[in-house]
C-alpha cells in the first residue's frame, strides 16, 4: 500500500502524510533525530532578523537535505507582510514552498482569512507552492483554492494549546466538499488526535508544539508517524458505520443448551 | 554613512559592501537574506552592492518555527 499511497504535492511525491516542525525545540540539535524518527519529509521554519550582537541563527544546519521546507509567514499581520516575508523566504534559494500564515490575533493567533486569500493570490501568481494556514470556513477554503492554493490547512485548536480537534465537524466539511488537499495544522496534541484526522480523511497532517515540548520529542515523533500511518491505512481500508444499537459479533442461534426452536 | 541594520542605526564607515555588513555582525551569507531599502538583494550581488548614507537593510535567517 506505500508504494501506491502517495501524496502529489507542489510537484513532490510524499509517502509520509506527517509535516513537522522546527519551533519551541529546548535543543534544536533533536530535531535530526526527531525527522528521523517521524518519518516527515515536510517541515516548516521561520524567518526572523538575524541578531545583530550575536550572528545568525541558523536551524537550516539541522535539517535533514532530503526534506522539502515549508518556511511560515510568521510575523505578517497583513497580506503585503506575508508577500514580503514569502519573497524573503525564497532569495534562502532552499526552495519555493510557503505556509501563509496572516495573523494578528496575538490571543488565540487565529488566521485573517481576508489576508491570507489576498496573498495566496499574489503568491501563486508568482509560483509558489502555497499552503495557507487558515479558520476552517468553507467560503475562505473556496478563495484558496480559485487564488492557486496547493492544498488549505486549517486548524484543529489554536496554535500550542493542544485541544486537539476542537473544529472537528468544519474539517469535516472541508473534506466532504473541496477537491484540493486538507492537511490538519495547529493544535494536534496527541497522536490519537493525528489519527483521528487521518481517519476521516485528511491528507496529512502538521504537527509542531506536541513532538517538540514532549518530555522525550524524538519517541513522540515516532508516534506521531505511526499514528498518521494507522489513520491513513484506516481511512483507506474503509471504516465501518456507527450506529445507536447493539450489532452482535456472534452468531444470535445455535447457543448450547437452547430450547427448540430458538430464542 | 549612516545605515539602519534590522532597526538599528548604526554609524559605518563609507565604502562598505552588502557582505561586509554580514560579515561585520558575525553571520554566515550563505544563510542570510537581505534586503536593501525594500528591495531584495539576492545573495550573488551581496560583494557587489555598496552601502550608502541613510540606506536601510533587513538582515535575516531561518529560524526554528511551526
Amino acid at each position: 500500500m506505500e508504494q501506491t499511497d502517495t501524496f502529489e504535492l507542489g510537484g513532490r511525491a510524499l509517502t509520509s502524510r506527517l509535516f513537522t516542525g522546527t519551533g519551541k525545540y529546548g535543543d534544536d540539535g533533536l530535531i535530526p533525530a526527531v525527522c528521523e524518527a517521524s518519518g516527515s519529509q515536510v517541515i516548516t521554519v521561520a524567518l526572523r532578523r538575524v541578531d545583530l550582537d550575536k550572528g545568525a541563527d541558523n536551524v537550516m544546519r539541522h535539517i535533514p537535505g532530503h526534506m522539502t521546507l515549508l518556511p511560515n509567514t510568521s510575523g505578517a499581520r497583513t497580506a503585503d507582510e506575508a508577500v514580503r516575508i514569502a519573497r524573503l523566504a525564497r532569495a534562502m534559494g532552499c526552495g519555493n514552498w510557503i505556509k501563509i500564515e496572516v495573523i494578528s490575533d496575538n490571543l488565540y493567533l487565529l488566521p485573517d482569512g481576508y489576508e491570507t486569500v489576498r496573498a495566496t493570490e499574489i503568491l501563486a501568481r508568482e509560483g509558489f507552492v502555497v499552503l495557507p494556514y487558515m479558520n476552517p470556513d468553507l467560503y475562505v477554503a473556496r478563495s484558496l483554492a480559485n487564488a492557486g492554493a496547493a492544498a488549505i490547512m486549517p486548524l484543529g485548536a489554536p496554535i500550542g494549546t493542544n485541544r486537539g480537534l476542537r473544529t472537528e465537524e468544519m474539517i469535516r466539511i472541508l473534506i466532504e466538499e473541496m477537491s484540493l488537499p486538507i492537511i490538519v495544522d495547529a493544535g494536534i496534541g496527541t497522536p490519537s488526535q493525528a489519527c483521528q484526522a487521518m481517519e476521516m480523511g485528511a491528507h496529512a497532517c502538521l504537527v509542531n508544539t506536541a513532538i517538540a515540548t514532549a518530555a522525550d520529542p524524538i519517541g513522540m515523533a515516532r508516534a506521531f508517524g505511526q499514528a498518521v500511518q494507522a489513520g491513513r491505512r484506516a481511512y483507506l481500508a474503509g471504516l465501518g458505520s456507527v450506529a445507536a444499537l447493539a450489532r452482535a459479533s456472534s452468531p444470535l442461534t445455535g447457543f448450547l443448551d437452547q430450547e427448540e426452536g430458538g430464542i | 554613512m549612516r545605515v539602519i541594520v534590522n532597526g538599528r542605526e548604526m554609524m559605518l564607515d563609507g565604502g562598505l559592501s552588502l557582505r561586509d555588513l554580514i560579515a561585520s555582525v558575525h553571520a554566515d551569507p550563505a544563510v542570510v537574506v537581505a534586503e536593501l531599502n525594500r528591495n531584495i538583494v539576492p545573495s550573488s550581488a551581496f560583494s557587489e552592492t555598496m552601502l550608502q548614507d541613510g540606506d536601510r537593510v533587513e538582515l535575516l535567517s531561518f529560524v526554528g518555527g511551526g
